[in-house]
């Protein structure tokens, strides 16, 4: 989903407090804003929650880009829906990682200047409208099967926000593989289009899961913690699992040579992606990550004046009820 | 320069007859903006049918190591509960 390579702070703690902590955790309670929790804690979860914030944030941008575009009306307002949603799913993360104490405008700032990361899925173009089938079928598809397990984090501000978003992703998915239904009963041109969608975005979707289990060295800590609950090849092997016939029910085919049943494992095996690909998306070196943090500044800066407007205006009205009040 | 607009809590009435149920914060520039942007970020999809702002920092709550003082002498005041008193079956419903 959309927090990958959430690297674990070490933490420097009393060690009777940790392991109180700890005890506490195993025991399945939840971990609210004012207890005392370790410091490697709370950095890692300002990170990964931030992170998550700025992917449902970030990941309007390419769905946005087909609203005016929408083949029908009906297609423009469900997908108008979805985006606000999303825009949704960022603050109630936003409101969590408050909790942590780091400000939302701190916040922003780390995604601009590229401290904060955020997915790289959304960092490829959305390039024909059965890309907007492709993203709700497989991207979402993928964020539900992270975030579905997150609903049971250790950080209550953080699993409340999780079961408000899985209430409400599930539309997304469906959304998506709709318009895929669509395509595939179409013309050969709109089977063709469907079927490259599916091609471009296969291996961007299984990179949502990071890296291997194998190269993923910051799981340990946070699964101790229960800030990450599955590793990332269990969850990308289930999104295999569960995507194959879904692709089959389409009649499209998933463009992996080695996509096989395998009868001893009970699972499909698969190409892993590319994972240098992977990296240097990360790094900043995808196709759009350059437009997408372009488009993220220039929404800040030309929405400044705005923010400051409205903050000046509630004060004045406040300023004339307190001397109304005092006349 | 920029000025954060304040945090605000928000409460939720589902349906009516219930109480007003925390659902989350958001930030806004006053309290009416506030109910506005509510209404957009947590009632989407017909959750409410009222809705209550406090702005976050007016909000005094009690401290997580208060909790053994607090509630523990609760716990063992078993005869507040209905189940404390035996009353023979005889008696009937009670």
């Amino acid at each position: 989903m959309y927090a990958q390579m959430i690297k674990s702070e070490a933490t420097e703690d009393d060690p009777q407090r940790l392991a109180e902590f700890q005890a506490r955790i195993d025991a399945g309670e939840k971990i609210e804003p004012k207890d005392w929790m370790p410091e490697g804690y709370r950095k890692t979860l300002i990170r990964q929650i931030g992170q998550h914030a700025h992917s449902e944030i970030v990941g309007q941008l390419p769905e946005g880009n087909w609203i005016t575009r929408a083949p029908t009306l009906e297609r423009k307002t469900n997908l108008l829906a979805k985006v606000q949603d999303e825009a949704g799913h960022g603050l109630y993360l936003y409101c969590a990682a408050e909790t942590l104490g780091v400000s939302r405008d701190e916040m922003t700032e780390m995604l601009l200047d590229g401290r904060m990361k955020y997915s790289s899925i959304f960092n490829y173009p959305t390039l024909t409208w059965a890309d907007m089938g492709a993203v709700g079928w497989l991207v979402d598809g993928a964020a539900i099967m992270n975030q579905v397990p997150l609903q049971r984090t250790s950080y209550g501000p953080y699993a409340r926000s999780m079961v408000r978003i899985c209430k409400e992703e599930s539309f997304h998915q469906r959304q998506g593989f709709h318009i895929m239904m669509a395509m595939v009963k179409g013309t050969e041109a709109q089977k063709r289009m469907a079927q490259d969608a599916l091609n471009r975005m296969w291996f961007p979707a299984l990179m949502m899961f990071g890296p291997s289990d194998k190269d993923s060295v910051h799981s340990s800590q946070s699964m101790a913690w229960k800030i990450k609950m599955n590793t990332n090849d269990e969850l990308r092997q289930k999104f295999v699992d569960e995507t194959k016939p879904q692709a089959d029910y389409l009649g499209l085919t998933i463009p992996d040579e080695n996509l096989k049943w395998n009868e001893e494992t009970g699972h499909y095996d698969y190409t892993e992606p590319d994972w240098n690909e992977f990296f240097e998306v990360i790094k900043g070196n995808g196709p759009c990550n350059a437009d997408r943090i372009e488009a993220r500044q220039k929404a800040w800066n030309e929405g400044a004046w705005v923010r400051d407007a409205m903050m000046a205006h509630a004060e004045k009205k406040r300023g004339a009820k307190a001397n109304g009040a005092a006349q | 320069m920029s000025k954060e607009w304040p945090l605000w809590e928000i409460f939720i009435r589902g349906q009516h007859g219930m109480s007003h149920r925390h659902v989350g914060s958001l930030h806004a520039t006053d309290a009416e903006h506030a109910i506005k942007n509510a209404r957009d970020v947590y009632t989407r999809r017909n959750e409410g049918v009222s809705i209550w702002v406090v702005e976050a920092e007016k909000i005094t709550s009690s401290s997580p190591s208060d909790k053994g003082p607090m509630y523990d002498p609760a716990r063992d005041k078993i005869y507040r509960h209905p189940s404390f008193y035996d009353i023979p079956d005889e008696v009937g419903k009670m």
